[in-house]
């Protein structure tokens, strides 16, 4: 077993992991933050994508122990603590950008990461940004619009 | 759990690690970035007894000059070579290759070095590292040594690592002004592994033709490969279509769930007659 300590959503936790626990795990076992999906296992669909040290990493390719030290931050860890949504999450919901959900975290954590390196990217630089997330309801339209929206951009999304 | 279970190491230095690496024998792999590795792992295609965790070596990361090349640290992830500016102004081939490199979350941990050892025959890196001629360092307990990319490729996922021995970085000589890069890749969708790709560099032209040319494919054959013939006739000044027609005449082309071996050899050609045509063109339009 190897002990872990990182800062997952403000706060500092540790844990006795095995070496082979992927982060995901950690996170959804060890600490009940069950919001970080697990879709493929093999970096393909990005409904696990979190934040390490402030860049958008999946979390089912890295393990709890390659994280130690680390600041991490989940789809939890979005919303205010009374529970206001975030304008990103807020704008998932207002231009219904999702369906089942199943992709949801991943998305806005892929999203908020685009945000922080470029904050009005042009809906192609969305939809390059996206690639590694993968939704099979939406076809993607809305999850772009919300994006666009909070990124301050609704009229142009408005005006297609 | 997905993975079997291993020994999880972090050394704090690459002798540390390679040091551990010849205890471990063949049970033993490094992990840099994992973005193929975990995959691998999840699936248990491969089941090691222990996992050395290099990815805290900061000697071994990091983008430097030395003289008149540049020296890539194997630990430097692919988000920070394509957002190098060294890396963009000196060896554009790099940069406009980090494009098709999976997807952002994927360049954020993957790793220059790692994407060089794995030797995946669809890879970008291992092309652009046959086409700018680079230098592999390599650690063992034994000591230090390098090997030129023209001998580092094997076979597919083989290099000219021994077990147990350790890629540090990448020499790469800078291109003289002049030279000119040429780069295509085709795949299902972007970011996916490719059907067929080229990394080329042209020297500078003397007498209407470049000076020398190294022509690299990758996701034709078992590893990146130079195509002499093609070379050869852009040397000789031959038109961009009698240069592609020349393209896989010695490569052993095979084809895949994707392609099969006629297309793959059709992607190359056009590849390569468009690359030279575009080259050709820019030329005109500068003269």
């Amino acid at each position: 077993m190897t002990k872990v300590s990182m800062t997952v959503n403000g706060k500092s936790v540790s844990g006795e992991v095995e070496g082979r626990t992927l982060l995901v795990d950690f996170l959804r076992e060890g600490l009940e933050l069950t919001g970080t999906h697990v879709g493929c296992d093999t970096s393909q669909c990005g409904a696990c994508v979190v934040h390490v040290d402030g860049e958008a990493v999946k979390s089912c390719s890295i393990f709890a122990a390659e994280a130690e030290g680390a600041e991490v931050t989940t789809i939890e860890g979005m919303a205010a603590p009374d529970g206001t949504l975030s304008p990103l999450q807020q704008a998932f919901q207002d231009h219904h950008g999702l369906q089942c959900g199943f992709c949801t975290p991943g998305m806005v954590m892929s999203a908020a990461a685009l945000l922080k390196e470029n904050p009005r990217p042009t809906e192609a630089e969305v939809r390059d940004y996206l690639e590694g997330n993968l939704c099979r309801c939406t076809g993607y339209h809305n999850i772009v619009k919300a994006i666009m929206a909070a990124s301050g951009q609704e009229a142009a999304v408005a005006a297609e | 759990m997905k993975t079997n279970a291993f020994a999880y190491q972090r050394p704090d230095t690459a002798e540390e690690a390679v040091r551990l690496a010849a205890e471990g024998g063949d049970g033993a792999r490094f992990i840099a970035g994992g973005q193929s590795l975990l995959a691998a792992l999840n699936f248990r295609l491969d089941e090691p007894e222990a996992l050395i965790d290099i990815s805290r070596i900061a000697t071994l990361r990091g983008i430097e000059r030395r003289e008149n090349r540049l020296l890539i640290g194997a630990l430097t992830r692919h988000a920070e070579v394509a957002a190098s500016p060294e890396v963009a102004r000196d060896l554009p081939l790099i940069a406009r290759a980090m494009r098709e490199v999976a997807h952002p979350a994927i360049r954020n941990r993957g790793t220059f070095g790692g994407s060089l050892a794995l030797a995946d025959p669809a890879a970008e890196m291992p092309a652009c590292a046959l086409a700018l001629d680079a230098v592999m360092h390599v650690l063992s307990p034994e000591g230090r040594r390098q090997v030129p990319a023209a001998e580092f490729f094997c076979g597919m996922y083989e290099t000219a690592l021994e077990p147990g021995e350790l890629l540090t970085g990448v020499e790469i000589p800078l291109p003289e002004p002049g030279a000119r890069h040429g780069f295509s890749e085709l795949a299902r969708r972007h970011g996916d592994y490719a059907m067929a790709g080229l990394a080329m560099m042209l020297g500078p032209r003397s007498g209407g033709v470049p000076s020398w040319a190294r022509v690299a494919f990758f996701g034709l054959s078992d590893c990146p490969a130079r195509s002499a013939a093609a070379e050869a006739a852009i040397l000789s000044g031959a038109r961009p279509e009698d240069c592609a027609a020349k393209a896989c005449e010695e490569i052993e082309v095979f084809g895949d769930l994707n392609a099969d071996e006629a297309t793959k050899r059709h992607y190359a050609e056009v590849m390569l007659r468009r690359e030279l045509t575009r080259l050709a063109n820019d030329e005109e339009r500068t003269a």
